[in-house]
């Protein structure tokens, strides 16, 4: 008993390494973002005071003279910078220019020879119901605003669900598009990338090394490399557009950069190992002999290849699209390169959000939308592979 | 017994090797952080190898791509690992705001009256001044643009165009297009039909537009002539004529300028050694060096001062250059700046 204990406590500890990887850089960030996503309590926890207030506030009025008093309060309580800032942040998000409002009315409110009266008399911004509205909807510690907004909903006044107005709708086109780009991107991987690995496989020595190596040492080149290098050749002037001309097979350069057709040509070349590589692991387990098999048993080489190989490797083909797929939609480098505006994918809003406005929740609620679109794909693929071993 | 001393040892060795990934064991060295390129291989030379060479100390170098979030999550996660940053004018103002710098010493820093008003602020140090302008080739554009008309007008001036990808300066320089003065941008801007005619107007040149994101971008398109004329920073427009002998102009009439500041991350491990760098940058005779290198202009009077007019006369702080150009709106920025890239986002996929 003591015995088994002991070595399952020992399996522990060699897992112990695994474990702490796991959950610190995995289950830990996942959490932590799907929590940013939907947890609101920057401005509740700086004003508490204004939480008893204003729920009592019809939302319309000009803000009354307890509310302004409330709001002081909280706001000269608080001595904390850090967590006021976060709290200005949640707000201007929610309406434009609670940034300057906000520094003007706390450095007015920490002046002790003069002090304000009232918020009106600070800034003439407090008497619209807009900014009152912004904070008395920040109020609550759990929200679904930022959850909504990634796939262009809102709460309207009322408190409804609504679509937001077109000029503020980007995200789900650009969801869409991210989506459309990635099956467009594995397709043509699976499409190049299944005939080179036959091939690979049906060769033996250096034939096959060099194919290898052909597809291996550009996944060891810096992504950023491999892109700049498409730019090189795919601009108005690079080599591509200059052959052509050269060859007099064109008249003028045809438009190869900054356009779909280019992010495709870039990201299919960049992920195309991950397409092959699979794919040929499984080629070379097949037997050699079922093909001629096929043949002598009077089977068309299509016929054979489609009742054959094409089966015995769908795993391969099937983890290989998984692999460029979901690699795909996480691309932001080479879209941003060699894209054009109509281009852009969904990481380059994620990253504006990370870094550029410091709104994790929004950045936090978008990666939620791209993490679950992933774990469906992944369920299906799940299935899709779990009826392999049923049907031989 | 044996085997519960071995794996009292894997434990140990577990905790070990667990504890020095997250504790660093040795002090870290002074940490400055600028934007990159040319500009830090210059500051590399006239700043930090000297100053090092001053406290007998290395000083590290890195470089970044600005961002509010970036500092933020450093100093949030307590510890930063840098400690000086080159910071642009609304991550200064956002993170003064959010307490994410040290306060300035600026009995150090030789007193505020010797720097350019806006210059100086309590938690940054003006570093230099630098602006956004339209660049084109003179060599393929003999009349070249002289206002953002101009830049606008595809028949006069055949070619695409190239713009930042975002809306900052994109926004004001469509409205100045539109023939809105320089003195009203901001409170033209500031409306919502102001915000609505500078998408409108940039909806005449969308076809045209090829947009750039990182620094180097539009002068690579200009250099393999992709596009007619693009706006840049004026320091890298400069930076390639001289390194590489090009003849791209710099249109100063029209151009917005901002300037960037050192800052100390809050409670960074060298607090006090950054506060001394950011002082023996901000020298007169340290400073003065250099325009030389990059043609970005100086916050310190003295230094401006002392520039050679050879260089002075490709600096944004020049009289001449100064005229009609405009200074970025800060405020404006911080406030709209999240709302606005939405809206523009919505508009680019259009």
């Amino acid at each position: 008993m003591s015995a088994g204990l002991s070595r399952t406590g020992r399996s522990l500890i060699l897992l112990a390494p695994l474990l702490v990887f796991l959950i610190g850089f995995f289950v830990w960030p996942l959490f932590s973002m799907m929590s940013q996503s939907v947890s609101d309590t920057a401005v509740l926890r700086l004003l508490p005071r204004s939480a008893e207030v204003l729920p009592g506030w019809d939302r319309k009025s000009r803000p009354t003279m307890p509310m302004q008093t409330a709001l002081m309060e909280d706001l000269k309580a608080v001595d904390d910078d850090q967590a006021l800032g976060d709290m200005v942040r949640r707000l201007n998000s929610a309406r434009s220019g609670f940034r300057t409002l906000m520094s003007k009315t706390t450095s007015a409110l920490g002046d002790p020879a003069n002090p304000p009266a009232d918020l009106v008399s600070i800034d003439k911004r407090w008497e619209k119901p807009e900014f009152w509205l912004a904070i008395a909807d920040a109020l609550s510690p759990l929200t679904d605003r930022n959850l909504l907004a990634a796939v262009d909903l809102g709460r309207n006044a009322a408190g409804d669900i609504e679509h937001l107005p077109a000029d503020q709708s980007v995200n789900r086109v650009i969801l869409v598009r991210t989506f459309w780009i990635a099956a467009l991107v594995t397709f043509a991987c699976a499409c190049i990338g299944f005939p080179y690995a036959m091939i690979a496989a049906s060769l033996h020595g250096w034939k096959r090394d060099l194919m290898l190596a052909a597809v291996l040492l550009p996944l060891w080149t810096s992504l950023l490399v491999r892109t700049a290098a498409w730019f090189i050749l795919l601009q108005e002037r690079g080599l591509i557009n200059d052959l052509l001309q050269t060859l007099g097979l064109i008249d003028g350069p045809l438009p190869l950069i900054f356009n779909r057709t280019g992010v495709i040509i870039a990201m299919t070349h960049v992920l195309l190992p991950f397409m092959v590589l699979p794919i040929y692991s499984v080629l070379i387990t097949i037997p050699k002999n079922l093909m001629p098999a096929a043949a002598s048993l009077g089977a068309h080489p299509l016929r054979a290849f489609m009742r054959v190989l094409l089966p015995l490797s769908f795993r391969g083909v099937a983890s290989g699209s998984l692999l460029v797929f979901i690699s795909a939609i996480g691309y932001y480098i080479t879209p941003a390169l060699i894209g054009g505006p109509g281009d852009q994918m969904i990481s380059s809003i994620i990253a504006f959000y990370a870094t550029g406005s410091a709104n994790w929740g929004m950045a936090g609620a978008l990666g939620v939308v791209l993490l679950v679109a992933t774990l469906l794909l992944y369920s299906v693929y799940a299935r899709l592979s779990a009826e392999e071993p049923g049907r031989r | 017994m044996k085997t519960i001393m071995k794996s009292g040892i894997l434990a140990a060795v577990a905790v070990a090797l667990s504890a020095s990934l997250v504790s660093p064991v040795f002090a870290r060295d002074l940490t400055v952080v600028s934007w990159g390129g040319n500009y830090q291989d210059a500051q590399r030379n006239i700043y930090f190898k000297p100053f090092s060479e001053k406290i007998g100390k290395p000083v590290l170098d890195e470089a970044w791509d600005g961002g509010i979030g970036v500092i933020q999550s450093k100093v949030k996660a307590g510890a930063p690992n840098w400690d000086a940053v080159q910071v642009e004018a609304e991550e200064l103002a956002l993170g003064c705001a959010d307490g994410l710098y040290e306060k300035i010493d600026w009995d150090k820093m030789g007193g505020k009256d010797k720097f350019l008003d806006s210059a100086v602020n309590d938690c940054g140090v003006g570093a230099i001044v630098w602006s956004t302008a339209i660049a084109y080739d003179g060599d393929k554009l003999k009349e070249g643009p002289t206002s953002w008309a101009d830049f606008w007008n595809v028949e006069k001036f055949p070619g695409k165009r190239s713009l930042r990808k975002g809306p900052k300066y994109t926004l004001e320089f469509a409205l100045l297009a539109d023939g809105v003065l320089k003195d009203e941008l901001y409170d033209v801007l500031a409306t919502e039909e102001g915000v609505a005619r500078a998408f409108k107007k940039l909806d005449e040149l969308k076809p045209n537009i090829v947009w750039w994101e990182s620094g180097a971008q539009p002068l690579q398109f200009l250099a393999s002539g992709e596009v007619a004329m693009a706006s840049a920073y004026n320091g890298r427009i400069t930076g390639i004529n001289r390194s590489e002998g090009k003849n791209f102009k710099v249109v100063f009439p029209g151009s917005i300028y901002a300037v960037d500041s050192w800052v100390v991350l809050k409670d960074a491990e060298n607090k006090d050694a950054a506060q001394d760098f950011i002082a023996f940058a901000s020298l007169p005779e340290n400073q003065a060096k250099l325009p030389e290198f990059v043609a970005y202009g100086l916050p310190n009077k003295e230094a401006a001062a002392k520039v050679p007019a050879e260089f002075s006369k490709d600096l944004p702080t020049d009289a001449a250059n100064m005229t009609d150009s405009i200074s970025l709106n800060v405020d404006f920025w911080i406030d709209n700046a999240e709302t606005l890239t939405q809206r523009f986002n919505a508009w680019l996929a259009q």
